[in-house]
């Protein structure tokens, strides 16, 4: 089969691997159709993940059909249109009994820290992704869901991870009704936390990036203020003063490992891996949220050290919440959501690339050319 | 003025963003919102086992966490350990929990040593890597790439410059080191000079 393939740190190309296989008897092989580029990939892209091996093909994104199944799989045939969520999870451990599927104990042997992700290094367990025309799929009882017929398949495709993200991460702030929002990032992921953060009752939302053509996206999409931090001198100070002095009620962090924003952090985490990510976003969110605020924190780190601002956020009485989302606990709300016509996923993709050009895509995500915000890989 | 107990500012009105934002207030309600409560004792999941059926391992023995006390039940099988890189890897899941830096410091010294030993045994088989198109530079025909990066406000065009070094860098520096290396084993030492 073709399958996108890591090469080494800014690398990549198609290759022709051997198709997927059932490993345990609750295993699905899914031919995929749509696959996505995530911003987290781009940290894999760039050598940032430890225990990237060559010849990983990444995706974590993807929707297809059920080609095969393992013995023991009753929730999906063969032939069934599916929709597969980024984690992978068994559904019984610790965890998994308490709704945390992110944070599964039973499918991630290189690491506790985290739970299982496709095509996100060994670090996250050592499964290939979806970027690829066939993708093994364990636990097929749990994690993958059929595709409502009501539902597109790039709506769908955005479910996967991207837009429940978001929506997990306005929730995970803990909005009450009138609380001013502030959202640093405008990738997919902070655009879905931005619309959602209005689905909680905010009373303003403000969303901080450098690049224009993205915050003219939320502006236009999401509804909210935006700030370029790259044309004003102190982009806390803006934010202070847009807050009346007293800060933010919560502050959403969608931007994670390659914050750009300040030259040191960012090399030293992004190009000389000396730090698991620059804490840039991280830094303005402790100083932006007002005391006693909230901070959300969806964007993805790797698991070395950062140079966090701890002193602040404990003294100002920051409450930090964070996690990967449990995607699949967010569908039945979201395809509520997208049949009320209350949000449209789709709208974050811009740009679709075949399987064969997929280096291309990344190249033109990772420089953030052609105002590119979510490319799509047609994979069938 | 000094800061009062109020929130500053005109408060927004609940009907004007209602009216103008589709869906506001919708999950107003936590009951509504499906990452609430965090944890959910109890919630379907669609597993129907107790404990999760062990995948048998082919071939050698799978590398795992020293924090886990036993092999997960499921787990990736893609690009097991190999050479040299497999070594360092394997030494580091054996010797150090994940909460040493040692741990993760000695798996990217592992990525890099694969990545090197990847490229150098690339060029004795029938599809050499290729830095030009693998960093799928050559995508940037036709989507304005000079125009994109002149946008106000783009600050990572402060270090871009470094992005290349980083993609052909180890390439120069590895056909350099290859060079002087050539050179040393077949010109006798007076002759370099």
């Amino acid at each position: 089969m073709k399958a996108m393939t890591y090469r080494g740190p800014y690398k990549l190309r198609v290759e022709s691997k051997p198709e997927p296989v059932i490993e345990h008897p609750n295993d699905a092989i899914v031919r995929v159709e749509l696959a996505a580029i995530c911003g987290s990939d781009l940290h894999l892209y760039h050598g940032m993940m430890p225990d990237t091996r060559i010849g990983h093909t990444f995706g974590h994104e993807f929707i297809g059909t059920v080609e095969e199944v393992g013995p023991t799989v009753q929730n999906v045939k063969v032939g069934d249109r599916v929709m597969v969520p980024f984690n992978i999870y068994c559904g019984s451990c610790f965890f998994c009994a308490r709704g945390l599927f992110s944070n599964c104990h039973n499918v991630n042997a290189n690491a506790t820290a985290v739970g299982g992700i496709y095509g996100y290094s060994h670090t996250t367990g050592g499964y290939d992704g979806g970027q690829a025309e066939y993708v093994r799929v364990p636990f097929a009882d749990v994690g993958p869901g059929v595709i409502p017929d009501d539902i597109a398949d790039e709506d769908a495709l955005m479910l996967t991870d991207a837009f429940s993200t978001g929506y997990f991460g306005a929730q995970l702030a803990d909005i009450e009704q009138g609380d001013t929002a502030v959202v640093f990032g405008a990738g997919p992921v902070g655009l879905a936390a931005a619309r959602s953060c209005w689905l909680m009752g905010a009373g303003r939302v403000i969303v901080v990036d450098h690049l224009d053509y993205r915050l003219r996206k939320a502006e236009e999409s999401a509804f909210t203020e935006t700030i370029n931090f790259g044309q004003v001198s102190d982009i806390v100070l803006e934010l202070k003063k847009a807050t009346g002095g007293l800060g933010a009620d919560v502050v959403v962090e969608a931007v994670g490992a390659e914050a750009d924003g300040h030259v040191l952090q960012h090399v030293t985490s992004a190009k000389l891996k000396m730090q698991g990510g620059s804490p840039v976003a991280l830094n303005w969110a402790i100083d932006t949220v007002r005391k006693g605020g909230v901070i959300s924190v969806i964007g993805a780190y790797g698991p070395l050290f950062s140079a966090v601002k701890f002193g602040d956020a404990m003294n100002k009485g920051v409450t930090l919440r964070m996690n990967q989302a449990p995607v699949k606990r967010q569908w039945p709300r979201l395809f509520e959501h997208i049949r009320a016509g209350h949000v449209k996923p789709s709208e974050l993709i811009t740009h679709r690339f075949p399987l064969d050009e997929i280096a291309e895509g990344y190249h033109i995500f990772s420089s953030k050319l052609d105002d590119i915000v979510k490319p799509v890989i047609t994979v069938a | 003025m000094p800061y009062t107990s109020w929130k500053p500012g005109n408060q927004p009105d609940p009907e004007e963003l209602r009216a103008r934002i589709p869906g506001w207030g919708a999950d107003l309600d936590p009951a509504d919102r499906p990452a609430f409560p965090r944890e959910q004792p109890g919630i379907a999941t669609g597993a129907h086992w107790e404990i999760p059926e062990q995948q048998p391992t082919r071939g050698g023995e799978r590398e795992r966490s020293i924090e886990h006390e036993r092999l997960t039940p499921v787990f990736g099988t893609a690009q097991p350990l190999h050479g040299l890189s497999g070594r360092i890897r394997k030494y580091a899941y054996d010797r150090y929990s994940e909460g040493q830096a040692a741990h993760w410091l000695l798996l990217v010294v592992g990525d890099r040593v694969d990545s090197a030993g990847a490229h150098v045994k690339s060029l004795f088989s029938k599809r050499p890597d290729d830095p030009i198109t693998q960093s799928g530079v050559l995508g940037e025909r036709g989507r304005r790439p000079i125009s994109s990066r002149l946008q106000p406000g783009r600050i990572d065009m402060k270090h871009a410059w470094l992005d290349p070094i980083l993609v052909v860098g180890p390439w120069v520096l590895a056909g350099v080191l290859l060079f002087r290396l050539g050179r040393a084993i077949v010109l006798p030492a007076r002759k370099r000079r």
